[in-house]
């Protein structure tokens, strides 16, 4: 039971060493690209799902979805938006009527950068509603920006003329007021300038209401019309 | 004999040598998961699957790796598990991949998967090394969630997201922040070793009963 002590002292060549090396790292290599592939479909499944939820979530009446590029100056529809590419999402209703934009937003919130969805109607020029993607605030105070649903309905008619303000709990009257959350003041400021960050950098890439870009069909294909 | 012996090896990574009350190894982990009783769970499942696979093949292969580069195969072996673990995670339960974040590639550093490696896959065979890594791993586990369980109660007043108060309970905030690992983390040691000194003292107590008694 005793380590083999003879074995460890040996000195082997160094062929020897860089052969274990390479045949571990190849093995390595294949498992790797194994488990890749096989979670792959999966993974994508799920961020897929995720999105769409969060996309119907925001955009009440939402039964069908695309996601829209800006290309050229024009809201071109994509099935496969590129990487690093400004997306936003069209929601449609049931026979096929424009309902509003789902647009993604990020920026830095009071512990690390905060993602966020919401909802916009540009004809009313109204949020219509918001959800959290991604956060790291703190648990108990700034998490509350997705946990307090007072805060979370502030978005559900919000207008964005001029821009959104945050205001002090309790204080909001006009509709473009935000009542901060008490104990989260950082977070919630985060959220409405993220929002009103969003929506001026797409102010001039959106058309003008009522020319939204229709839905198309997938059985059509999912490219729509490039450049 | 050689059934006593494997089990013994499990047992002792439970309660004697527990790798986070006796080694105190592995903190890193310990300390930034264990906010939830869940995602304590996730972790020390994820654990124990990279500390057993891991075990299993240095302990197969100890002849075949020449120590010289004997580190190197244990990373690399090691990784491959944690690479395999962190899709799995992500493809099944992407909530709790979310929570657990970075903390899941970070599995490769944990230093009680590689010493686990170096102090005893390493120089033993296959099933001894399999049943020390699987009794480390529990107790781990086990550490993992008494640690989250507690913080859990406590700074959310509630056991896997099922709240056990009513709504007159007043979180302790700070529990579930990493201040609240360091205090839980602090006050189970002290319990342990005092168990420890307490258990030290009774046998001493006994040995001294003995020889008075053969004395007289």
């Amino acid at each position: 039971m005793s380590p083999d002590t003879s074995k460890l002292n040996a000195q082997p060549s160094a062929l020897r060493l860089v052969l274990t090396l390479a045949v571990a790292g190849l093995i390595s290599g294949v498992a790797i690209i194994g488990i890749y592939e096989s979670t792959l479909p999966t993974i994508t499944a799920n961020k897929a799902r995720e999105l769409r939820e969060a996309v119907f979530k925001v955009l009440p009446g939402v039964t069908r979805m695309q996601a829209l590029v800006s290309r050229d100056g024009d809201l071109v529809v994509v099935s496969e938006p590129d990487k690093d590419e400004p997306v936003v999402y069209g929601g449609y209703d049931d026979t096929g009527d424009f309902v509003g934009y789902a647009m993604p937003g990020a920026g830095p919130g009071f512990q690390d950068t905060i993602a966020l969805l919401y909802g916009y109607k540009p004809e009313e020029g109204l949020v219509v509603g918001m959800e959290i993607l991604e956060s790291r605030e703190t648990p108990g105070l700034g998490d509350k920006i997705f946990k307090d649903e007072e805060f979370v309905a502030e978005f559900d008619a919000l207008s964005v003329r001029p821009e959104i303000v945050s205001v002090k709990k309790g204080a909001g009257t006009a509709p473009n007021e935000v009542d901060s959350i008490t104990g989260a003041t950082i977070s919630s400021k985060a959220v409405v300038r993220i929002i009103n960050e969003t929506h001026a950098a797409w102010a001039e890439r959106l058309p003008p209401a009522g020319k939204e870009p229709a839905i198309v069909e997938p059985e059509t294909g999912g490219t729509g019309a490039g450049p | 004999m050689k059934k006593n012996e494997s089990y013994e090896e499990f047992l002792k990574g439970i309660w004697r040598d527990n790798p986070v009350f006796a080694q105190v190894l592995g903190m890193c982990p310990m300390l930034a998961v264990t906010n939830s009783a869940v995602n304590a769970i996730a972790m020390g499942m994820a654990t124990m699957f990279v500390l057993v696979g891991s075990s299993f093949l240095v302990s197969t292969f100890r002849n075949v790796i020449p120590k010289q580069v004997r580190i190197s195969c244990f990373i690399i072996i090691i990784a491959t598990f944690v690479t395999i673990a962190d899709y799995t995670l992500l493809a099944l339960v992407p909530g709790v991949h979310k929570e657990l974040g970075a903390f899941i590639p970070l599995i490769v550093a944990n230093c009680l998967i590689l010493g686990r490696q170096e102090a005893f896959a390493s120089r033993y065979p296959t099933k001894l090394a399999v049943m020390d890594a699987l009794g480390m791993a529990c107790g781990f586990l086990v550490a993992l969630f008494s640690l989250g369980a507690v913080r859990e109660i406590l700074g959310d007043g509630a056991l896997f997201g099922v709240k056990l108060f009513g709504d007159s309970f007043e979180p302790w905030v700070i529990m579930i922040l990493p201040p609240g690992g360091f205090l839980t983390l602090g006050v189970i040691l002290l319990f342990f070793n005092w168990f420890k000194y307490k258990k030290d003292e009774f046998l001493d107590d006994v040995a001294r009963a003995e020889r008075s008694g053969a004395d007289g």
